[in-house]
């Protein structure tokens, strides 16, 4: 009986480990590559004979190189869309909580149901709105469909609601404004659940592919996904450059997950199971 | 003025600018495409021509447009099982070990949140021939034939697939997770004293109870792979959705149509088709579920 769940158990661990390494081994193959050199790329050795940070250079220094600007863009975008997602979702997700007005349930309804409508379908029609408002190739452009999130609405109203009603009719007797009730009363008490949907946004928006695709034309305004995309559709065969733009286009991604790995695990279980 | 009135007020003021954003960039836009659909709508000429639904006849008898369709419906009924099934026997593993379980979740999550372009042309890197290929030389050392893989039309599909459940595991790993440990444990226990075996453990109560979040993973993963367009842009030659339109997905056809052959109005009636098919299969996937999980 022992010997068996002690074979079982080895046997799990020997899965899980083997899952493991094809999980984690395209990352650490992505790093190897990214310091060899054009020849040794095409060399069976699995490590590099002369490891070098030169393609690093090539790819963040050299002054012909976007990757630096596409990697400007990429934080702008992603902080900015963050920052307001924060903003309105919280707020958004406040008032449906814990106001009540009439059509109430409309609204709510009228938000969640845009879940429903798959990016693929909006960029035609989004587009044809940038064209008409001259907003290609401009932050905004890039930015404006995901200046709110409806899944963070959902998010925010359920945590809002655990938010205690004494606590803001207090401060309103002490005739504090609705606004600072909100920033200053309700806010701090959400801050895990502001957390999760920061990271969740950060990271979406960093990732993001099909939007920043169409709307960025000129190079100057690409993200990193769409510029590496790009780069490497032009690299041909020069795998060690593509390698390292793919690696510095997930590095900032790879520390936002090891420094949040608990928000971030709690909060996809969270979308799963209250979904 | 009551102070319900001054409150509601408030509350109006504090929805109107995300009123005016969800009328204005998800219903209005939506609308709009509905209207334009039926319309010779290009960025290339100054027409607006009533054409009713001879886009849609246009759509659906282009026979690449019925690849694309046939493709997805093999990227969703291959990939969703797949995804789901592979990460419950995952998750179960990783209920049954005592150590070392946070570090194997979070290895499997770290595909699921880094860049979907990156590891796409990491996995082409991999896929490449021998001898640079890493995993034809793989193949080579145990004796086994090289395969062309994003190069063959046969394995081409399968191989941007793979690459799709391999970012998804993660995610449905996870939630599984997180669905076995709501699991009461007394419930376990007390069949275990009955003499239950552990398999009957499993069959019985602890899959059972697991069906809801399957449920509700597979209606996730479906409508993930439906939609699938990153992987295959950034793994097909020219992003094309080669070789010879194996590969191409509906996303990939709407976004060729729309923004390289620049006939909006088709791509909008074929954008309305993979809608209107998300739209049922997720319906269908409701109804069969609210079925199978009321007890």
């Amino acid at each position: 009986m022992t010997t068996d769940r002690t074979l079982s158990r080895a046997s799990s661990y020997a899965l899980l480990t083997v899952l493991a390494l094809v999980m984690v081994f395209p990352f650490l193959w992505m790093i190897l590559s990214s310091l060899k050199d054009a020849t040794q790329i095409f060399k069976p050795a699995l490590l590099p004979s002369h490891p070098g940070l030169d393609n690093y250079a090539a790819i963040l220094l050299s002054k012909g190189s976007k990757f630096p600007r596409w990697f400007i863009n990429s934080a702008v975008v992603a902080c900015c869309t963050t920052a307001s997602v924060l903003f309105f979702d919280s707020l958004i997700g406040y008032t449906l909580a814990k106001f009540s007005f009439p059509g109430k349930k409309l609204i709510f309804l009228l938000i969640i149901s845009t879940l429903m409508i798959p990016t693929e379908m909006l960029v035609i029609p989004w587009y044809a709105l940038s064209r008409a408002f001259k907003w290609g190739n401009s932050y905004w452009g890039i930015m404006f469909p995901g200046m709110i999130s409806a899944f963070g609405v959902f998010l925010m109203r359920q945590f809002m609601s655990t938010v205690p009603d004494d606590l803001l009719d207090a401060a309103r007797i002490d005739g504090m404004g609705e606004l600072s009730i909100f920033a200053r009363i309700a806010l701090p008490l959400v801050k895990p659940a502001l957390g999760t949907l920061a990271i969740f946004n950060f990271i979406g928006n960093w990732n993001a592919f099909l939007w920043p695709l169409i709307i960025a034309s000129r190079p100057a305004m690409f993200t990193l996904p769409v510029g590496l995309a790009n780069f490497s559709g032009e690299a041909g065969s020069d795998w060690h450059l593509i390698m390292t733009g793919a690696t510095v286009a997930m590095v900032p991604l790879i520390i936002v997950f090891l420094v949040f790995q608990k928000q971030i695990i709690r909060g996809i279980a969270m979308t799963g199971l209250k979904g | 003025m009551t102070l319900a009135k001054k409150r509601a007020i408030t509350a109006y003021v504090f929805l109107a600018l995300p009123l005016v954003f969800f009328i204005g960039v998800r219903f209005g836009p939506m609308l709009y495409m509905m209207g334009r659909s039926l319309t010779d709508w290009s960025l290339l000429r100054k027409s607006n021509q009533f054409l009713g639904l001879a886009n849609f006849a246009a759509v659906l008898g282009d026979p690449v447009f019925g690849k694309a369709m046939a493709n997805t419906a093999r990227y969703a009924l291959v990939g969703a099982p797949i995804v789901i099934a592979l990460s419950l026997a995952v998750a179960l593993l990783l209920n049954g070990i005592a150590r070392g379980k946070g570090l194997f979740r979070l290895i499997y999550v770290l595909p699921y949140i880094t860049p979907v372009v990156a590891v796409s042309w990491v996995w082409r890197w991999m896929y490449q021939s021998p001898p640079m290929g890493l995993i034809n030389r793989l193949l080579g050392a145990l004796g086994l034939p090289a395969h062309a893989f994003i190069n063959n039309p046969k394995e081409a599909l399968y191989s941007i697939l793979g690459v799709g459940i391999w970012v998804e595991m993660g995610y449905c790993v996870t939630i599984f997770l997180a669905g076995i440990q709501t699991i009461p444990q007394d419930c376990i226990e007390a069949a275990r004293i009955d003499g239950a075996s552990e398999s009957r453990v499993l069959r019985s109560i602890i899959l059972p109870l697991l069906m809801p979040i399957t449920f509700f993973l597979a209606i996730m993963e479906g409508i993930q792979f439906l939609r699938i367009f990153t992987p295959v842009y950034n793994m097909s030659s020219q992003a094309m959705g080669g070789p010879l339109d194996s590969t191409k997905s509906a996303a990939l056809y709407i976004y060729q149509t729309a923004f390289t052959k620049f006939e909006m109005g088709r791509a909008a009636s074929a954008s309305l088709i993979l809608f209107a098919v998300i739209m049922v299969v997720t319906l269908v996937q409701v109804r069969f579920f609210d079925k199978k999980t009321n007890y």
